[in-house]
């Protein structure tokens, strides 16, 4: 049971409970919406930008315990970060799942706890779903679309 | 496979017919550890585990027979031939004797609805017709006509699930109308087990003049399937669902209709005369079998049939109703666990979906699968039904003959343990 251990690690058990982001995001300008067709899992996620800043952050999760505290860490993390700052704290959470870097390469806080993940190949799309979701949603701003997008998360996991 | 009937240590598998143990022991990977664990495998509705003549017969072909088919004047074509004919008149017999030219080899199930839909479809459905499925299919049996439908500016129409699983059929009268010309409905839920009425649904489309395709997907492998006395038009199933290789479906068809249709595929094998201005095609059912076909796997199918009519589909099917019960049973003592389907085991097949109300079935999944138990998690292919029963998806155990009650047992236990690791 060790590596199932690693899988639902406290932390990530307690976000599975308790998800963060819940509250809705007054005058969203960002929203994304992406699904894992091979699971069913669907995510939506809501955020407000002002002045080049994450203001707020809605995240609602339909799915496992790993997407669903993936998202919920997501929310926590990102809330009040810039622009550039969460792109690259998503690119380290995708490094992190993919086995590039460790969770001790990094200040990674709750996240690091994603780090079991990696032992169980066909759960890392589910860690994956909420970043690739909102990464979507910010290029899309960024790119003056801000507006709904709609992703399908890969089965290759990016 | 004896019954077994001198043993003084009876099990109820050997009263009905089936020595799992036997059985068991016939198919190699059973024996396999998986994550440490004796393997309980419980994902037969996806595919089932092959028995070792199968796995032989696809050697032996390579080894001793391997040639292409229906051309070659040498000996080994010739054995080829004969050997993958064989498996085509065996599997005609198989489904209730039909005529040996109305069985076609496909890749599998999906190709064989494709095949109908690309063909007779394509032929024979207009804009303003109706297309009538059920809620409950897989998308393999959903999508094919949802595109003809949109292809033609057809109606695509549905009938509906009741809360316990059962098709809905108070308002087949008014579905079925002048203008439905296809019904394609699962002779078996990969989701829910239940078994459709087919054959009465089959008689009242044929009095509007519709034609019938059956998906025996998950079917064909569990009981004992008599196509004629189906009463359809067009029935579609997978060997490799019925302990045969993967990569092998059956398309049997009514041969007035096989007739009628173009070919689905252009090439070898299909045309009887080719010149540079005309061609004609072959004959049922080369017609449709364009190209070399996958025969070492056809061959071996072979196998996997001769092994299920050893143990005899009446008792494959015993076998399966009570250990169908006896896991409803199991799993009902479960706090929270809710079960999908019929209740009523005769009425339903081994496919049995349950969810957690405090788990994800991803997670049930991947705890079960550290215990050694393989089901399966997600929408089954079947997200218009999920929406229906408003889950998002389901855990889904299926049962097959190397199945007994100490394999339900296991999933039983390792449920119990799951809900204490989680908390709850």
């Amino acid at each position: 049971m060790i590596e199932l251990d690693e899988l639902y690690r406290e932390i990530i058990l307690d976000h599975y409970r308790s998800p963060r982001g819940k509250k809705p995001v007054e005058q969203a300008n960002v929203k994304s919406a992406g699904s894992n067709p091979s699971c069913g899992d669907e995510v939506e996620v809501e955020a407000r930008i002002e002045d080049n800043v994450l203001k707020d952050v809605h995240i609602d999760c339909k799915g496992c315990a790993i997407s669903t505290a993936s998202g919920s860490m997501l929310a926590e993390t990102v809330k009040g970060k810039s622009f550039d700052e969460v792109m690259a704290i998503a690119d380290k959470v995708k490094k992190l799942l993919k086995g590039e870097i460790d969770e001790s390469d990094e200040d990674f806080g709750d996240l690091g706890s994603l780090q079991g993940v990696r032992q169980f190949p066909v759960r890392v799309k589910c860690a994956l779903l909420a970043w690739v979701t909102l990464i979507e949603g910010l290029k899309d701003y960024a790119n003056g679309k801000g507006g709904n997008s709609k992703i399908m998360i890969k089965t290759d996991t990016e | 496979m004896a019954t077994e009937a001198h043993s003084k240590t009876m099990t109820t598998e050997a009263v009905n017919g089936l020595d799992v143990d036997a059985i068991k022991a016939d198919f190699p990977i059973l024996q396999e550890k998986v994550n440490g664990n004796r393997l309980v495998y419980l994902d037969n509705a996806a595919t089932s585990q092959k028995p070792n003549v199968v796995i032989e017969a696809i050697s032996d072909y390579y080894r001793h027979t391997n040639a292409n088919i229906h051309r070659g004047l040498h000996k080994l074509a010739e054995l080829a031939t004969e050997a993958f004919e064989k498996t085509r008149r065996h599997t005609a017999g198989f489904i209730g004797g039909v005529d040996t030219a109305e069985v076609v080899f496909t890749r599998g199930t999906t190709e064989s609805l494709n095949l109908v839909a690309y063909t007779w479809g394509e032929q024979n459905i207009g804009e303003g017709d109706e297309i009538l499925i059920t809620e409950m299919e897989h998308h393999a049996n959903m999508v094919p006509w949802f595109m003809l439908a949109q292809r033609k500016k057809a109606v695509l129409k549905r009938i509906p699930v009741t809360a316990d699983g059962y098709l809905d059929l108070s308002g087949l009268d008014k579905l079925l109308t002048r203008r439905t010309k296809l019904v394609a409905i699962s002779h078996m839920s990969n989701v829910l087990g239940t078994i459709n009425p087919i054959r009465e649904i089959a008689e009242r489309a044929k009095a509007v003049g519709a034609v019938v395709v059956a998906d025996g997907a998950q079917s064909a492998p569990h009981m004992p399937v008599n196509v004629p006395e189906l009463g359809v038009d067009f029935f579609a199933f997978s060997s490799h669902k019925m302990l045969g290789p993967t990569g092998v479906g059956v398309l049997w068809g009514r041969r007035e209709l096989l007739e009628s249709m173009p070919p689905f595929n252009f090439g070898g094998e299909m045309i009887r005369q080719v010149g540079f201005d005309n061609v004609s095609w072959a004959e049922l059912p080369w017609k449709f079998e364009a190209g070399t076909p996958n025969i070492a796997d056809v061959v071996a199918f072979d196998a996997a049939l001769t092994y299920l009519e050893r143990l005899g589909m009446e008792n494959i099917r015993r076998h399966e109703i009570e250990l169908t019960e006896y896991a409803i049973a199991r799993l009902s003592e479960i706090k929270g666990l809710e079960i999908q389907g019929p209740n009523d085991s005769s009425q339903r097949g081994g496919a049995i979906s349950f969810t957690d109300p405090d788990l994800h079935p991803h997670d049930m999944s991947t705890f079960l699968d550290t215990k050694g138990i393989a089901i399966r998690a997600g929408h089954h292919c079947a997200q218009p039904l999920m929406r229906v029963m408003g889950k998002m998806a389901t855990a889904r155990a299926s049962l097959y003959i190397y199945n007994d009650r100490a394999d339900i047992d296991a999933l039983h236990d390792a449920l119990v343990e799951m809900r204490r690791y989680f908390g709850l």
